[in-house]
């Protein structure tokens, strides 16, 4: 028998029962749909969060005071110690090591700023001009904090686009003197980057030079350090190296966390991933459920095709070729069912995208291929026992309907 | 040429042992015309269906122009029937959701005959049972005796050499009937073997050996002197 005749065989059976056709498609349709989107949602998840960490820079190294340890001491020891502050010192001796390509030294800290009658609570980064090029951020007017000693205090301050207009309005900030706590500081630049930076909204931030903060604030200790290595390659050592240089200041003692953002990001991606894997798991099994549903209408269709299969075997049909069509006609069910469950799914993904923009839901590409082969893998399966019912009957019954 | 020797074909029915078929001995040579009479149970459609390489001897040998069935596999089974043997049923048996064209296709599919080929043994074998303009019409659109001729054209288009009709008369009036059996008697006419279980005498007696069968034996037959 030609491969297109048993298609064609296939094919009209299932033309001639349009509404168990139908309701076969959607149960292999929903189940490839919800495998895509589902999928879509945990992939979504994994590039927002992904996204979210690799807005913070690529191959940083993160140094923060204190060290996390479980230690003898009481339960207020468990988050760490701090036995000496990270100075503004410790920053730039890391500039010793030639895997370091910039440093950015932070200083946080919240403060009222003032101009005119306006006054507003909002919080103070210090650093310095790395931070820039380190976080991405991009300008909307003016510069950032200028390439100069980072110990010098000078007062300048940049601000997000929020504070400019909720403080100056639609007045040109540049070039105006802003009060922060006791001291003014003159606006040189409005940050056009939305988004967050440690936790906080870049547009509603003011960034100051480090000995500035440091001074505004009365405190020599440093937030963090934000080291970028020279390469991806060179992050291990760069890391080495900066417990080195600080075990060496801090008189012996590693009083420092070095996270490499790298480290954290490959946690989440993992997590996420799993996640996927979850979700399209789960929804697989709708699969299975579309599976087992074939197989019933499978099983009612050799019966009631009864007499049809007897008059095959009269006509010389084998009991392989009459298992091929019914096989072939499980395989097209929950091929086209596939196929209308990826449009379906698609088209899901698609609104789930329309209405969160910000979300990057997308199928990945291994759901896609392998809803479809589970969804036809699956129907082939559970095709195989009404197909091989159907094979065994006896000429003379089914020909007699029995 | 069919020789049965020692044929039975006995089923378990409960604790009952039914004898469908008894010690049956039988040869038929090609281009026979045979009518197979006997009442309700006497064994005549088992008898037509053991012919047909439908169901296989309890018992005994039954030899297809000298090959013993009973060491086919079942695949050699089915492609004999397919093409040595042509089945026409009381019921028509057609499929209904295919054309008079498809379904006389339908023997040559499973054989896996050329497309090509096929249209033109269809559209013959069409012509011959004067249903050429009915090609396109599905079972439900013809009448009894088109319906039938339609049957009469897949049993014979894969060209077989035994044309086994059960009843063929069964579900048509007497016109249509008398019309089918006419086409029948012409293929037979043209060589092929032709072999006719009836309850109906007068169809019955129309055949050159009339075979009476009872209680799964052969209780008559005049063509068993030869």
């Amino acid at each position: 028998m030609r491969p297109a005749d048993t298609f064609w065989l296939s094919g009209s059976a299932l033309l001639r029962y349009p509404l168990r056709t139908g309701m076969m498609l959607l149960a292999t349709a929903i189940g490839v749909a919800a495998v895509i989107i589902l999928t879509g949602l945990g992939e979504g998840a994994r590039r927002f969060v992904t996204g979210e960490f690799a807005s913070l820079g690529t191959h940083l190294v993160i140094v923060i005071p204190g060290r996390t340890e479980t230690t003898g001491g009481g339960p207020a020891l468990l988050a760490g110690e701090t036995p000496r502050d990270l100075t503004l010192a410790d920053a730039i001796a890391l500039k010793r090591s030639t895997a370091v390509a910039k440093i950015a030294p932070i200083v946080l800290g919240s403060a009222s700023a003032s101009w005119g009658g306006l006054e507003r609570e909002v919080p103070v980064l210090g650093s310095t001009t790395a931070l820039l090029e380190i976080r991405h951020w991009q300008m909307e007017e003016g510069k950032f904090i200028p390439d100069s000693d980072p110990s010098r205090a000078t007062s300048v301050v940049v601000i997000g686009g929020k504070v400019r207009d909720e403080i100056f309005g639609p007045e040109s900030a540049i070039g105006k003197w802003l009060r922060l706590g006791d001291r003014r500081f003159r606006v040189i630049g409005v940050l056009a980057t939305e988004g967050r930076a440690i936790g906080l909204d870049v547009q509603e931030l003011v960034v100051i030079p480090v000995a500035s903060a440091q001074a505004l604030f009365n405190s020599p200790s440093l937030f963090r350090i934000i080291v970028s290595a020279r390469s991806r390659d060179a992050m291990s050592r760069a890391t080495e190296d900066i417990r080195t240089i600080i075990t060496e200041r801090h008189r012996g003692e590693e009083d420092v966390t070095v996270i490499t953002q790298d480290a954290v990001l490959q946690t989440f991606d993992t997590i996420f991933a799993a996640l996927t894997m979850t979700l399209a798991g789960i929804a697989s099994i709708s699969l299975a459920v579309a599976g087992v549903l074939i197989m019933n209408v499978m099983l009612v269709a050799v019966a009631q095709r009864t007499s049809e299969i007897g008059l095959l075997k009269a006509l010389g049909g084998s009991a392989r070729q009459i298992t091929r069509i019914f096989l072939t006609e499980a395989a097209l069910l929950s091929l086209f069912g596939g196929v209308i469950g990826l449009g379906l799914g698609f088209a899901g993904v698609w609104l789930i995208k329309r209405i969160y923009p910000a979300f990057p839901a997308s199928a990945p590409y291994w759901a896609v291929i392998a809803a479809l082969v589970i969804a036809v893998g699956s129907g082939i399966a559970f095709g195989i026992l009404p197909a091989r019912r159907a094979a065994r009957l006896d000429p003379v019954d089914a020909l007699a309907g029995k | 040429m069919i020789k049965l020797v020692g044929v039975d074909r006995h089923f378990q029915v409960g604790d009952q042992l039914v004898r469908a078929l008894d010690g049956i001995d039988l040869t038929i040579q090609n281009g026979e015309y045979v009518s197979i009479m006997g009442p309700s149970g006497s064994g005549k459609s088992t008898l037509l269906n053991m012919l047909g390489l439908l169901d296989r001897p309890t018992a005994g040998h039954y030899y297809l122009d000298d090959k013993d069935t009973s060491l086919l596999s079942e695949m050699e089974l089915a492609t004999t029937r397919g093409e040595q043997i042509g089945f026409v049923f009381q019921v028509f048996h057609l499929v209904p959701r295919l054309t008079a064209e498809e379904n006389v296709e339908l023997p040559m599919v499973l054989g896996g005959l050329k497309p090509a080929l096929r249209r033109k043994r269809v559209a013959r074998a069409l012509a011959d049972m004067g249903l050429s303009d009915r090609a396109h019409h599905r079972p439900d659109q013809l009448s009894g005796g088109q319906r039938q001729r339609v049957a009469i054209a897949r049993a014979t288009v894969m060209e077989p050499s035994v044309l086994l009709a059960d009843e063929p008369t069964g579900n048509l009036d007497s016109t249509s009937g008398l019309d089918v059996i006419e086409v029948l008697e012409s293929l037979n006419a043209k060589g092929l073997s032709l072999l006719v279980v009836t309850h109906d005498p007068e169809v019955g007696s129309r055949a050159a050996r009339r075979i009476k069968m009872m209680d799964g034996r052969i209780v008559a037959d005049d063509g068993v002197a030869q």
